[in-house]
Order: structure tokens, then C-alpha cells, then sequence
């Protein structure tokens, strides 16, 4: 983003301007990393050290012990096994989560731009209003819901609850994407014989990449990181990592452990740090093509 | 019994009525061209041939059998579209291969196939590629080898020519003539190009608003106009089409064209008209087409009926192998067509020999053909 920025600017643009430009970068960026920082630092220093030092100070003896423990044995509630299980329990429920409403919101998609039926514009209409439901509002009714068809307190019911609630993006980011595909091809490939999912498969999913990126991120952060949910409709062993993790911050036996706490929310945040930086380019680049096109 | 009958046609989209009661019929091995300016509905009505979309009304059958509620695949066709339509993620050869894929051909004889028609083609040596390293030549090729592997029983083209450069769009059009001559198939072509459809078809259908103007023989379709949108439509320069009076002259009938700066032009009546089907007085239109008009010389010597007028030479358009020279008749320009070497030059008093066996009259009213 940066490069995009200094290509705007380098026609017009004079040094002054430069200077100040990329001192207020400098500025905002130095404001938004510094937490980031402090956890960092901190998640490495032992508490005495946490207690005798200045927060900004870098660690004088850096150890990983904080790390292991909130891994492992930190106590959440009463029992003493560290935040694995629970990242676990994220993953048992994102993974299918997002795969769930990706390729829902794709197949929707196709539906809506390809094999138009009457009345596709009204279903499009109320899938895009799902967007714009509060959590809060569905709340009681969801769990009303998730325990009559058997969900109540699973990580099924979470997986549920997310594919629904995500779909009506899925399905916004899809049929924003396919609209601008070539209806040609796919008439083509019905004169070639190929049916409906044949052609879902064969033609379309192949060039489907940058749209199916910008939905898994997207999904993949909303649901990794969603707190509501996972307090509402699971507990025990059974939350989500959000919710352990604010658990563990409360849990009050005894002294407070900043450097597990710090190093317990690295862990939280590592997945999805991870999936910005392995796949954000395209995440951009997914966006633009939508937005021209569609 | 025709190998393709199209009877009473009709698609609608919503309250929009795109194609208004369609008569058309064509003989096995014959080589139909639906033409007509874009928007008219050549492309609606191939898709209801495919079977890509659903008609409102009428009858489509393919030798004998009625093929309105079939899907696309099981009515043996195949199509060439406008945009070539590969499938960008699979090379040309998947490509020519993926309709036969999709049929359960196993993959040796799909090999076989796609050898076979890359020859014919001579494409073998970019199989491998994939559609965004062709060039709009290359990618055209393509898209006749994925039509011509299946063998099909009708062939489909919708405007297959008209995103290729003009010299490219001219050695396709040979070449798409070759392949009709040599392999006999049945075809339905699409163009808004009416070069095309004259040097393409045994057949043509002129389409204007969803509605049939005309069907023939491409030499019916030229020289004997059904209407003014045809005589319009199809030629190029277009025919002249002039205002005139229907006048006797000494116990002759004729027509009397007005000139601004001259006396009246006087052309007896065309051998093909009965001398009872124009009243005298009466207003019509005549089309002659520019090289039914030339310099005395260039003229038919076995027409029955050749009038030579004189008149002001307004604009010289030389056009390497002809002349084509302007002057003025009815408030229009008339396009006279000389040879090339013809000594021509504006403001000259030239005689230009009017060759009227091949001259044909509109009621104005009704716009179409007289006799
Ligand atoms: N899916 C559609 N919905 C509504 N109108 C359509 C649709 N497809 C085509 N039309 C209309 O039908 C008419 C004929 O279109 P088309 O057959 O594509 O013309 P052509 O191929 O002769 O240029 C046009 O006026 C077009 O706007
Ligand atoms: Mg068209």
C-alpha cells in the first residue's frame, strides 16, 4: 500500500510534502504498533521483572516461560491445562465453518448471476439484508433454535450459527464476482454437455481464486475472532479461544500474570495474523476486482 | 422435408416481444445466414435453437423430431460464440476435448479426435497453449475446433468473424466456406455483416425488430428486394433508392425524378413491371443499385432496357477497381459505379447509362416491392 501511496503523490507531490507526509505515517504507524509491542516485550520478561521495569523497556532476560505456560498448564476457571484445548475448539470450529459458507456463498452466487430463476432479485435482496441484522438482536431466537434441533452448547451449534449468519456475505462477495464472468462460457459448456455442478467445478471454481481468498479471510477473521457467539452458545470446555482468553485474564488465583495474559493473546491473534500475512496481497487485489467489476 | 423447421417462433422477455412469430426452414447440408442489424434478435434466436433459452411460442424441430423441450446437449448441436467463449484455465486441446469429456469419451479416443481436428485446422502446434497466449485468430480457430470435434448435426456461428482485423475476418470467411463445401454440414450462421452473409450463404434471412423481412437466395435478396429495409440493408455502397412520379410521355409510360439544377430525369418503366401495376401520377420509389448505373461503355449489352442521361458529376470516389461517381436526383446523391480508368472529374456534364432490367419499385407507403 505503501508504493501505491508515493506512486500517487510522486507527480505533484513536493519534498516538504514528502516530509510530512511520511513523518504522520511514521507517527500513526509507530501509535498502532505500539501495543502490539508492549504485549511482545512483555509476554517475554518474567514477572519480577514486569513489576521492577518500565513497560517500554525491552526484556534484560528474555524467556519463553510465559509462552509455555499459557500453552499449557495457566488455569482457566479450575482446571489448570493452558489455552490449547480451547485454540483447538476454534479451530474444530472455524475450519469448517468457513469452508461451509464459502462454498454456500459461491454456489448462491452462481445461482443468482448464472441460473437466474423469478424472483432472484428479491432472494438476493433478503440474503444482503442478513448483512445488516445486529448479533445481539438474534441472540435469544438463535438459541431457542440451536436447542431444538439438538445444538445447544456445541461447537456444531457455533459452526451452525456462523455458516448462517456469513452467508449473506459469502453470497454478496460471490455474486458480485460472477457477475462480471462471461455468461458465454457457461453457455458454452451447457452446449458441451456439462451440468450444473460440472460446470460449478470445472469452469467456474478454477477462476474463482482471488473471490474465494478475500471470503476466507474474511470469514476466517469475523469467526475466529467473534466473542458474542461463543459466550452465548457454548461453555465450559467447549468455548471458543476469545472467550477462554477473557476467562484467563479473570481468573484471579493469586498474583496477576501479565506476561501469560500478554502471551496468551499473542497465541489468539497468531491465526489470523498469519492468514493477512500469507494471503492479504491477494486480499486487496480480490477486493479491487470486485469492486471494478461488479 | 427440411432438416430444420422453425415454426411460429415467438420469445419474449418480460412484456418485450424479441422475436415475433419466426418462419424458417432449411434443407439438410444447406448454409443459413440470419442477418440484420444489431438488436434485431439473431442472437435470441440462436439461443432458442440451442436450447439455451426457453421460447414463448412455437415449434423448433431438427430432422423431424420437435426439440422444444430438450436441453442444449442432447440436441447434437454445437456453437461458435461471438467471444470465442474458451474456457481460459484449461489449454486448447482440453478445450476441444471437454465436450466429449462431459459425454464419457474415454480419454484415447478423445486424444485421437482432438489430433484429427487440430490438422484440419492447422492449429496442432498450439495444443498445449492455454486461450490467453492465442491471438484473436488463433482463439477464433480454437473455438471452430471445439465445434467441429463432435461431429454434430447442426452447427450454430454467432457472429464468429466480427472481433477478428478485416483482412483476418476475410481468410476466415474462405475458410469457413471451404469447410461447409467439404464437409457437408448444416449450418446457421449469424452476422450483421451482409458481405458475409451474400458470400456464405445458400440461404438468407433478412431480420429486422424480431420480425422476418425476407428469405432467399442470396441473389434473390439482392436483386429482387422484398422491401426498402432490404433494398437498404443488404449491398455495399447501398442501392440508390429514389423518389419518383409514374408519368406517360408520348403514350410511354416511365418515371420522372426530379433534379434541382436540371430538367427531370425520364426512365421508362422497368421490363420486369406490368404496364398496368403503377398509376399514372402515382408516387414510388426506385432502387437501382450503383452499378446498375455506369458510364455508357460499361453497360449491360444484353439488357433489354439501358436509358443514358446526362447529368452533373458532383463527387469523384475512386475505390481502386472502380470509380464510384455522384450526382444528384430526387433530393439525393446517386452513386454511379465506372470503371476505375473512367475520365471523371466534378463539375463535368457526363452521360450515365441507367440499366433498368435491373431497377426495381417500392410503394412508398407500404414499402414494399412492386411486381
Ligand atoms: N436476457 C434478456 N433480457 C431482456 N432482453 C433481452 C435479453 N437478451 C436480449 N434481449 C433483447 O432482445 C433484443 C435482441 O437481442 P439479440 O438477440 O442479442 O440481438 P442481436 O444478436 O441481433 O444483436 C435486444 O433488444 C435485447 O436488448
Ligand atoms: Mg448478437
Amino acid at each position: 500500500m505503501s508504493g501505491r501511496v508515493e506512486g500517487s503523490m510522486a507527480g505533484g507531490g513536493s519534498a516538504v510534502s514528502r516530509v510530512v507526509i511520511y513523518g504522520l505515517l511514521l507517527v500513526f504507524a509507530a501509535i498502532f504498533l505500539t501495543p502490539l509491542f508492549v504485549m511482545l516485550i512483555t509476554s517475554l520478561k518474567s514477572l519480577d521483572e514486569i513489576r521492577d521495569g518500565n513497560m517500554l523497556s525491552l526484556p534484560q532476560s528474555p524467556t519463553i516461560a510465559p509462552w509455555l505456560s499459557a500453552w499449557g498448564t495457566a488455569c482457566i476457571g479450575l482446571t489448570c491445562n493452558g489455552i490449547k484445548g480451547y485454540f483447538g475448539n476454534s479451530i474444530m470450529m472455524v475450519v469448517p465453518a468457513v469452508a461451509i459458507s464459502t462454498i454456500l456463498g459461491s454456489l448462491n452466487g452462481f445461482v443468482l448471476t448464472k441460473f437466474r430463476f423469478p424472483g432472484h432479485k428479491l432472494i438476493f435482496a433478503l440474503m444482503l439484508f442478513a448483512c445488516f441484522i445486529p448479533f445481539q438482536a438474534v441472540l435469544i431466537p438463535v438459541a431457542r433454535v440451536l436447542g431444538m434441533v439438538g445444538l445447544g452448547n456445541s461447537i456444531g451449534g457455533l459452526i451452525l450459527v456462523h455458516v448462517v449468519y456469513g452467508l449473506g456475505f459469502t453470497t454478496l462477495f460471490f455474486r458480485n464476482y460472477y457477475e462480471a464472468f462471461p455468461t458465454e462460457l457457461i453457455r458454452a459448456a451447457m452446449i458441451d454437455g456439462a451440468g450444473f455442478f460440472q460446470i460449478f467445478r470445472r469452469i467456474l471454481l478454477p477462476a474463482s481464486g482471488p473471490i474465494i481468498i478475500v471470503t476466507v479471510i474474511f470469514q476466517f477473521t469475523n469467526i475466529w475472532n467473534d466473542f458474542l457467539f461463543g459466550s452465548s452458545f457454548a461453555s465450559g470446555d467447549g468455548v471458543p479461544m476469545t472467550v477462554a482468553l477473557n476467562n484467563l485474564v479473570n481468573t484471579s488465583t493469586g498474583v496477576k500474570e501479565y506476561n501469560v495474559d500478554m502471551a496468551a493473546a499473542m497465541i489468539a491473534a497468531l491465526p489470523t495474523l498469519l492468514v493477512y500475512v500469507v494471503a492479504g496481497r491477494y486480499f486487496v487485489r480480490g477486493l479491487m476486482a470486485g469492486a471494478v467489476k461488479g | 422435408m427440411a432438416f430444420l423447421e422453425i415454426k411460429g417462433l415467438v420469445k419474449r422477455f418480460g412484456k418485450l416481444e424479441v422475436l415475433k412469430g419466426i418462419d424458417l426452414d432449411l434443407e439438410r447440408g444447406g448454409f443459413l445466414v440470419l442477418v440484420g442489424p444489431s438488436g434485431c434478435g439473431k442472437s435470441t434466436l440462436l439461443s432458442a435453437i440451442a436450447g439455451l433459452d426457453t421460447i414463448s411460442g412455437g415449434e423448433i424441430l431438427i430432422d423431424g423430431e420437435v426439440v422444444n423441450d430438450l436441453r442444449p446437449s442432447k440436441r447434437d448441436i454445437a456453437m461458435v460464440f461471438q467471444s470465442y467463449a474458451l474456457y481460459p484455465n484449461m489449454t486448447v486441446a482440453q478445450n476441444i476435448a471437454f465436450g466429449m469429456e462431459m459425454r464419457g469419451v474415454p480419454k484415447p479416443e478423445r486424444d485421437v479426435a482432438v489430433e484429427r481436428v487440430a490438422a484440419t485446422l492447422q492449429m496442432s502446434h498450439l495444443l498445449s497453449r492455454r486461450p490467453s497466449q492465442l491471438s484473436g485468430g488463433q482463439r477464433q480457430r480454437v473455438a471452430m475446433g471445439r465445434a467441429l470435434v463432435r461431429d454434430p448435426r447442426v452447427f450454430l456461428f454467432d457472429e464468429p468473424l466480427s472481433n477478428l482485423d478485416a483482412k483476418l475476418r476475410v481468410d476466415m470467411r474462405t475458410e469457413i466456406k471451404k469447410l461447409h463445401q467439404s464437409t457437408g454440414k448444416t449450418i446457421v450462421y449469424v452476422t450483421h455483416d451482409q458481405i458475409e452473409a451474400m458470400t456464405l450463404a445458400t440461404k438468407i434471412a433478412v431480420l429486422k425488430d424480431g420480425a422476418l423481412q425476407q428469405v432467399g437466395t442470396p441473389a434473390e435478396v439482392y436483386n429482387r428486394p422484398a422491401n426498402l429495409f432490404v433494398a437498404d440493408f443488404m449491398g455495399s455502397p447501398s442501392m440508390n433508392l429514389l423518389t419518383a412520379k409514374a408519368v406517360s410521355r408520348n403514350g410511354v409510360a416511365g418515371l420522372e425524378l426530379p433534379r434541382a439544377h436540371d430538367a427531370a430525369i425520364f426512365l421508362r418503366l422497368p421490363p420486369n413491371i406490368r404496364a398496368g401495376a403503377v398509376q399514372d401520377g402515382a408516387e414510388l420509389i426506385v432502387g437501382i443499385r450503383p452499378e446498375a448505373i455506369t458510364d455508357p461503355d460499361g453497360a449491360d449489352r444484353n439488357s433489354p432496357l439501358v436509358e443514358i442521361v446526362e447529368a452533373l458529376v458532383d463527387v469523384v470516389e475512386p475505390a481502386g477497381s472502380d470509380t464510384y461517381v455522384v450526382t444528384e436526383a430526387s433530393g439525393k446523391e446517386v452513386i454511379a459505379r465506372m470503371r476505375s480508368d473512367a475520365d471523371v472529374r466534378p463539375g463535368q456534364r457526363i452521360p450515365f447509362a441507367f440499366d433498368l432490367n435491373k431497377a426495381v419499385l417500392f410503394d412508398p407507403r407500404t414499402t414494399q416491392r412492386i411486381g
